[in-house]
């Protein structure tokens, strides 16, 4: 009872509010609404774009092959199936390829952002002469193609030697070609995949600490390194956080690096290239089909295999979202 | 005297200590990066014979550019195409990332899901899995018959069908409204392009203080009015990072038809020196391209401080 009392003079109350506003309050609660219901049906639409092709990776990735060819089958599949998985696991030699990837991301992730952190510091914090000149060089480092420089780097660690000394002491230059120690050198200098990105953004995110705790701590008598090791470093954790999960996802997910300076090591990108024609080698040699797996069957197998890829970034991502995201969009990137 | 000598003394140690921090940027560059630029250059001037023992390079000039332009019937076109998908491509991620991070900036329920779905392509469209999803094109491909035979025609293709009859006769009104198409269709492309640029976007949309809206409201400014006199050129500064961002990261997109035809007459036809010229001519343009759009558009750029 006085529930409803309550309601119907809220209600009066907003028609008499209205009256007095000459009609702008419903115009605007209209508005309001309308907005609200354009925003969803948007936001809604544009989400299930996104999520669509992984929802339909997973449907198909548990259909059997006739379900594929089935016209009355669109998107639930009537037979119900794991042997799609372990068709992609056996051809990717899933459990190794996944524990080389897991070392391989995190050793190189941690490397470059080690690395890149050392020189964003260096960059953000001390002044020295040529300092625009070598930050220039950052930005082209984004900004050069990897293509462009592949090939003579390719030959480069063919035939690698610092300076003549392996050839002074063993005759010949080392062959790095098939080894994973070209890309942790990279890594080590600063060129891996996106590294220019990572010192900038590190740079950006140093460079708005305010001068005064440095300050304070030089005074104190607080050494370079320690400075930077017990002051600046604490505070820098959710750049470094964000920098360190792309530097591992897009290690992850990396093709042209990997199969270019990671040697002969088997990983869960470069597996997943060659996954289609695995399928195909199988299907003729170890179940003697003529012309191998059908098209659309080669097909699915890859859409599962793409899926067993990414779950454990999609896991990641679930549990780290906050890093991904809210750490850049504090830093302020700006040119 | 004496105190400046110690000061100069801080300071130079300071210098040295700055440079020891970039040291390892400084060598892998050097090592990695100026070294094989030079090689490749010197590649594409000069006709690279590939024997067992090793590379034969014999220097003959800007032959390998001259054969990109005049000879080669691919290059050029190919390489024309580009630009003109670049240019497209640029501005629908640039438009479609600033409206969706308006919208991402608003307080509704569900923000904090919708914002990780708009960040997922970051993870998932990287590397191998966008050149993964490309081949599976022959599946969606057979989807499309389907529906296709399912005879259920959408509004949209009705909507395509009116436009295109009504304009036909007016060549640049087609290729228009062909240009528009294309991106509408393939605004899946464009959502999983732009997760950094929403993300670059949301991060300016965050500095810009209440206040100022609010003085605008009060003065009678309408929300489409501050959208423009407010929001816009406080966001200016991100337009310049997300135009040289999206340019860079469309040119070296793994799906890149250029960089196929390159990776092509590296792998198959062990061509280098041919390869190297035609590297240097795109990244050439690239960087042509990238410093007259950040010239033109820094005329724009307002810095509030």
């Amino acid at each position: 009872m006085n529930k409803a009392a309550t309601k119907t003079r809220k209600e009066n109350d907003f028609w008499e509010r209205n009256r007095k506003s000459e009609g702008y309050l419903l115009k605007k609660t209209a508005m309001d609404i309308g907005i609200r219901i354009v925003r969803a049906i948007l936001l809604f639409g544009l989400c299930f774009l996104i999520l669509q092709p992984i929802l339909n990776k997973v449907l198909i990735s548990i259909m059997r092959e006739g379900d594929l060819y089935d016209p009355l089958v669109v998107n639930v599949p009537r037979h119900v199936t794991a042997i799609n998985y372990q068709l992609a696991a056996m051809c990717m030699d899933y459990a190794k390829t996944f524990g080389n990837t897991l070392l391989i991301s995190l050793t190189i992730a941690l490397l470059q952002i080690a690395v890149c952190t050392l020189v964003g510091y260096g960059f953000a914090r001390f002044k020295f002469p040529l300092k625009g000149f070598w930050f220039a060089c950052v930005l082209l480092v984004i900004v050069v193609p990897p293509q462009t420089i592949a090939t003579s780097l390719h030959l480069h660690f063919r035939f690698f030697d610092i300076l003549g000394i392996f050839k002074l002491l063993t005759g010949s230059t080392l062959n790095l070609r098939s080894s994973v120690v070209p890309y942790y050198l990279m890594s080590a200098g600063c060129m891996g995949l996106k590294n220019g990105l990572y010192i900038f953004l590190i740079r950006q995110y140093f460079r708005n600490i305010p001068f005064d705790l440095e300050e304070a701590a030089y005074v104190d008598g607080c050494g370079t390194l320690k400075t930077f090791l017990r002051i600046m470093l604490p505070d820098a954790k959710p750049i470094l956080t964000s920098c360190f999960l792309f530097a591992f996802v897009w290690q992850w997910t990396d093709g042209f690096y990997s199969s270019m300076f990671l040697g002969n090591i088997k990983l869960l990108s470069t597996s997943l290239q060659r996954l289609g024609d695995q399928v195909g080698t199988y299907y003729k040699e170890v179940l003697q089909v003529q012309g191998g797996a059908s098209v659309g069957y080669t097909n699915c197998i890859i859409a599962t295999g793409t899926l067993m890829v990414i779950t454990p970034l999609l896991v990641l991502y679930l549990f780290a979202q906050k890093g991904f995201v809210e750490s850049l969009s504090s830093s302020g990137i700006k040119m | 005297m004496k105190k400046q000598k110690k000061l100069a003394g801080l300071q130079k140690r300071k210098a040295i200590s700055g440079y020891l921090f970039i040291l390892p940027f400084i060598i892998g560059f050097l090592v990695f990066m100026v070294q094989p630029l030079f090689q490749s250059l010197q590649m594409s001037l000069s006709d690279v014979k590939i024997s067992p023992e090793g590379f034969k390079s014999v220097f003959w000039g800007i032959e390998n550019y001259k054969r990109a332009f005049v000879i080669d019937p691919d290059f050029v076109r190919l390489l024309v195409e580009e630009i003109e998908k670049l240019g497209v491509n640029t501005l629908a991620v640039m438009v479609f990332s600033f409206f969706v991070a308006l919208i991402l900036n608003q307080k509704f329920k569900g923000r904090a899901f919708v914002r990780a779905v708009f960040f997922l392509p970051v993870i998932l469209s990287s590397g191998v899995i966008l050149g993964v999803e490309y081949d599976n094109a022959l599946l969606s491909g057979l989807q499309e018959t389907i529906q296709e035979n399912a005879n259920d025609t959408s509004i949209t293709l009705v909507i395509q069908h009116i436009l295109e009859t009504a304009s036909s006769g007016n060549s640049t009104v087609t290729r228009l409204f062909e240009t528009v198409f294309d991106v509408v269709n393939g605004i899946y492309d464009i959502a999983i392009t732009s997760g950094i640029q929403i993300l670059i976007y949301l991060s300016g949309l965050q500095t810009i203080s209440d206040s100022m809206y609010e003085a605008a409201a009060i003065e009678g400014c309408t929300s489409w009015e501050s959208l423009w006199k407010i929001t816009f050129p406080m966001i200016s500064p991100m337009l310049l990072v997300n135009l040289v961002y999206t340019i860079v990261d469309f040119c070296m997109r793994s799906d890149s038809e250029v960089m196929d035809m390159i990776n092509q007459q590296m792998t198959l036809f062990m061509d280098y020196g041919f390869a190297s010229a035609m590297a240097w001519i795109y990244f050439a343009v690239v960087i042509v391209i990238i410093g007259i759009s950040s010239l033109l558009l820094s005329k724009v750029v307002y810095y509030y401080e």
